[in-house]
C-alpha cells in the first residue's frame, strides 16, 4: 500500500483562487504551456532541417511543469531538466535564446558551449543541468543549504526522473536535505520510461514518493497531466519549505509521449499506452478546464494561440540571425575571474 | 613571527577567513564536534556555530554537490574530505558539475575542497593516495599542493578567494612534522608561482608537497660530492609555473621531476614533455622521472617504503644525472 498522499484534482475556479491564482494567471499558464510545446515542435522541425547539431530532446506530455514554475517565488531557484522546458519558458527565458541554444549560436544561454536543454539563465534563478542524472539534486540541496545558512526565505527546487531515482545522488541529496530540514522541493517527473527501460526494472516500491517517508519528509503523488493539481501541490510544498517545514518529494505521473530523443521511435512502448495517455494530453485537458470552469471564449483562446505563434516566428528569425561562436575563443572562460563573480547571487 | 606546524597554519588561515568573511563555511565528515579527523577544525564549531561548521552525513556526493549549489548561491564553501582518497566518491560533482559550470553556463563555482593526502604511515591503499594528477587533466579545476607552513596558510587564503573550484592537497605527513615561522597577518600566496626551495647550479629538481623535503635531503648528500642541486617547489599544479621551470632547466641543463603520485600519466610527465618541447636544446641529459611505481599504495611498511620515493632513490637519480 502506498504511503505517499495522492493529490486531488482542482475542480473549480474558486478552489484555484484559494491556491493563489486568478483568471488572468490561468491564461498565463495556458500560454506558457502552448509556448513550451511550440518551442519543442519548432525545434523538432529545425532538427529535421539539419539546423540543430547533436541530438534533440522534448518533454511532450510534461507541459504541466509550467505549474511548478508558476508556484515558485521570484527569488527561488531551480534546476530543471530536459523534460522541463515549461520551467524555462515560465521563468522568462526568451524563446529566441532557446532556439539559439539548440542551434549552437553565440546568443544561446551557453553561447554554444553546451547544447540542447543543457542551459539555464542564472539571472532568472535557474541552474544549468548536466547529463549525469540526477546530479543536480545535491546541487539544489546545496542552494537550499545556502538559504538556510543565511536565513533567507527562499526555496530551491530539484528535478529528476524516475530513471535517475536509482542513482546514489538522489539518495545522498534527499537524505542530507531531510537531516537538515532544508528548504528544498524535489520534483520527480515520472514519465514511466528511462530511455527504453520501464519502471518495473527501475524500482521495486509502489511509488517513488513513498521513499520520502524514509528520509523523514512528506511524499505526494500528483497527476502530471493536470497542471492545476501540479501547481497546487508545488505551491504547498514550496510554501511549507519557506516556513521551515523542510523538504517535500512530489512525484508527477506522466507518460513520455515521444522517444528518449528524436532519433528514438519508442517502439518498445506499447501502442495502447500512448493511446490511453494521448487522451490525457495536459494542454488539451487544461483548455477544456478553462472552457468549462473559467468560461474561456473562442476569442480568448484564439488570442493566446495567435500570440504564441507570433512569438515563435519572431524568435526563430532572431535566433537564425545569431552568429555561431568564433573558434578562436575556444580557450576563453575556462576559469572564472574575480569580476565574473558579479552575478545576482554573489552580490 | 610565531612558529606554526603545517597543520596549525592551515587552521590559522581557515579560521582567519571565517572571521573575516561570513560567506565562508566548513562542511565535512566529523569536522564539527570532533574537529576533523586530523583536528584542523578543532574549536571551530564553538566559535562559528553549527551552521558554519557542518557535520555532514557520510556522503561525499552530497558534500561536494552541496558545496557547488551553495557556491553558486554566493557562499564560499570549504569542504573537507576526511582523506583525499574519498574524493573518488565526489568525482562526478567536481569533474562533471563544478569544473564545467562556468565554461558552459557562465556561473562561477568558488569552492575549496581540502584533501588530506599522501602516505608514510601505513595508511594502505585507501588512506595514502596523491591523486592530484588525475584532476590536473580536468579543465576548470585548480590544484594546490603546499609544502611549507607559510604557503599552507597563504595558498589556502588564495584558494578561498579564487572564483573557481580549487583542490587543496594537504600532505598528512607534513601536518605535525614541519614547523616554521608564519606571518600572523592575512596574506595570499599567488597561484602559478613556483618557490625556489634551494638554489643550485648543476641539476634542477621540480617537485611539490612532501617530496620537497625528500629532495632537500638528497640535495644535501650531493652537496658533499660538490654537486649543486636547485629545488623548485611548484606550489600549484594547475596553474603551474612553466616559466620558472624552463628558466631553471636552461640554467642547470639537467632536470629531475619528482612526485609521490604514480609514474604513468603523473604530472611529472607533463612537465618533462613541456621541457623537451621548449628547452630541448639546453638539455645535457635526458629528463629523469622519479615517482611511485604503478601500483596501489601498499600497506606493509617495507612495501610502502618501496612505493614512496625515498631520499636514497632521489640521491641515486641525481648522481646519475650528475655523471651523465
Amino acid at each position: 500500500m502506498a504511503i505517499a498522499r495522492e493529490a486531488e484534482p482542482v475542480s473549480s475556479l474558486r478552489e484555484i483562487r484559494e491556491a493563489g491564482l486568478d483568471r488572468e494567471d490561468l491564461f498565463g499558464i495556458y500560454r506558457n504551456m502552448l509556448l513550451t510545446r511550440g518551442v519543442e515542435e519548432r525545434g523538432h522541425i529545425l532538427y529535421r532541417q539539419g539546423k540543430i547539431p547533436g541530438s534533440f530532446y522534448t518533454g511532450r506530455g510534461n507541459e504541466a511543469s509550467v505549474g511548478v514554475a508558476t508556484a515558485m517565488g521570484a527569488d527561488d531557484v531551480g534546476c530543471p531538466l530536459h523534460r522541463d522546458m515549461g520551467v524555462h519558458v515560465t521563468r522568462g527565458v526568451e524563446p529566441w535564446r532557446i532556439f539559439a541554444q539548440y542551434m549552437g549560436r553565440e546568443d544561446g544561454p551557453t553561447r554554444g558551449r553546451d547544447g540542447n536543454v543543457h542551459m539555464a539563465d542564472s539571472q532568472l534563478g535557474l541552474l544549468a543541468m548536466v547529463s549525469h542524472l540526477p546530479a543536480m539534486l545535491p546541487v539544489a540541496v546545496g542552494c537550499a543549504l545556502a538559504f538556510r545558512i543565511r536565513e533567507e526565505r527562499r526555496v530551491a527546487l530539484g528535478w529528476f526522473g524516475e530513471g535517475a531515482s536509482a542513482r546514489g545522488d538522489a539518495h545522498e541529496g534527499m537524505n542530507f536535505a531531510g537531516v537538515r530540514r532544508l528548504p528544498v522541493v524535489f520534483i520527480c517527473d515520472n514519465n514511466q520510461w528511462a530511455y527504453s527501460t520501464p519502471t518495473h526494472l527501475e524500482y521495486a516500491c509502489e511509488t517513488l514518493a513513498d521513499r520520502a517517508a524514509a528520509y523523514g519528509f512528506e511524499g505526494v503523488v500528483v497527476d502530471g497531466t493536470d497542471v492545476l493539481a501540479v501547481y497546487r501541490e508545488a505551491k504547498r510544498a514550496i510554501e511549507k519549505a519557506r516556513e521551515g517545514g523542510g523538504p517535500t518529494l512530489i512525484e508527477s505521473m506522466t507518460l513520455r509521449m515521444e522517444g528518449h530523443a528524436v532519433h528514438d521511435d519508442a517502439f518498445y512502448v506499447p501502442k495502447e499506452l500512448f493511446e490511453e495517455w494521448a487522451k490525457r494530453d495536459p494542454i488539451e485537458r487544461f483548455r477544456t478546464w478553462l472552457r468549462e470552469n473559467a468560461e474561456m471564449t473562442d476569442e480568448e483562446e484564439d488570442d493566446v494561440s495567435a500570440g504564441v505563434k507570433r512569438t515563435l516566428t519572431q524568435a526563430l528569425e532572431r535566433a537564425e540571425a545569431s552568429p555561431l561562436p568564433d573558434p578562436s575563443t575556444i580557450t576563453d572562460r575556462v576559469f572564472a575571474r574575480a569580476e565574473d563573480l558579479d552575478t545576482p547571487h554573489h552580490k | 613571527m610565531p612558529e606554526l606546524t603545517y597543520l596549525q597554519a592551515i587552521s590559522d588561515g581557515l579560521r582567519g577567513e571565517m572571521r573575516r568573511d561570513k560567506r565562508v563555511f566548513v562542511i565535512g565528515e566529523d569536522v564539527g564536534v570532533y574537529g576533523g579527523a586530523f583536528k584542523v577544525t578543532l574549536g571551530f564549531q564553538e566559535e562559528f556555530g553549527p551552521w558554519r561548521v557542518l557535520d555532514a552525513p557520510l556522503a561525499e556526493t552530497a558534500i561536494v554537490g552541496g558545496c557547488t549549489g551553495a557556491a553558486i548561491m554566493g557562499l564560499r564553501p570549504v569542504a573537507e574530505m576526511q582523506f583525499a582518497d574519498f574524493i573518488s566518491c565526489g568525482w562526478d560533482h567536481l569533474v562533471t558539475v563544478a569544473a564545467k559550470q562556468f565554461y558552459r553556463a557562465g556561473t562561477p563555482v568558488p569552492i575549496v575542497v581540502r584533501l588530506p593526502s599522501g602516505g608514510g604511515f601505513s595508511g594502505g591503499p585507501f588512506h595514502s593516495q596523491n591523486p592530484e594528477s588525475s584532476f590536473a587533466h580536468i579543465a576548470g579545476l585548480k590544484i594546490v599542493c603546499p609544502a611549507t607552513p607559510e604557503d599552507a596558510k597563504g595558498l589556502l587564503i588564495s584558494a578561498i578567494e579564487d572564483p573557481n573550484p580549487v583542490l587543496y592537497f594537504e600532505h598528512k605527513h607534513l601536518y605535525r612534522r614541519i614547523k616554521s615561522e608564519v606571518p600572523e597577518e592575512r596574506y595570499t600566496t599567488p597561484f602559478g608561482k613556483a618557490r625556489v626551495h634551494r638554489e643550485g647550479e648543476d641539476i634542477t629538481v621540480v617537485t611539490w608537497g612532501a617530496m620537497v623535503y625528500t629532495a632537500d635531503e638528497a640535495a644535501q648528500q650531493l652537496e658533499q660530492d660538490d654537486v649543486s642541486v636547485e629545488i623548485l617547489d611548484l606550489r600549484t599544479i594547475i596553474p603551474w609555473d612553466r616559466q620558472a621551470v624552463l628558466e631553471s632547466a636552461k640554467k642547470t641543463s639537467k632536470v629531475m621531476v619528482l612526485h609521490e603520485d604514480t609514474r604513468t600519466g603523473g604530472f611529472g610527465a607533463e612537465i618533462a614533455a613541456t621541457i623537451s618541447e621548449e628547452a630541448f636544446e639546453h638539455l645535457d641529459a635526458p629528463i629523469k622521472r622519479i615517482a611511485a611505481p604503478d601500483t596501489p599504495v601498499p600497506f606493509s611498511p617495507p612495501l610502502e617504503k618501496a612505493f614512496i620515493p625515498q631520499v636514497e632513490d632521489v640521491a641515486a637519480g641525481l648522481r646519475e644525472l650528475a655523471e651523465y
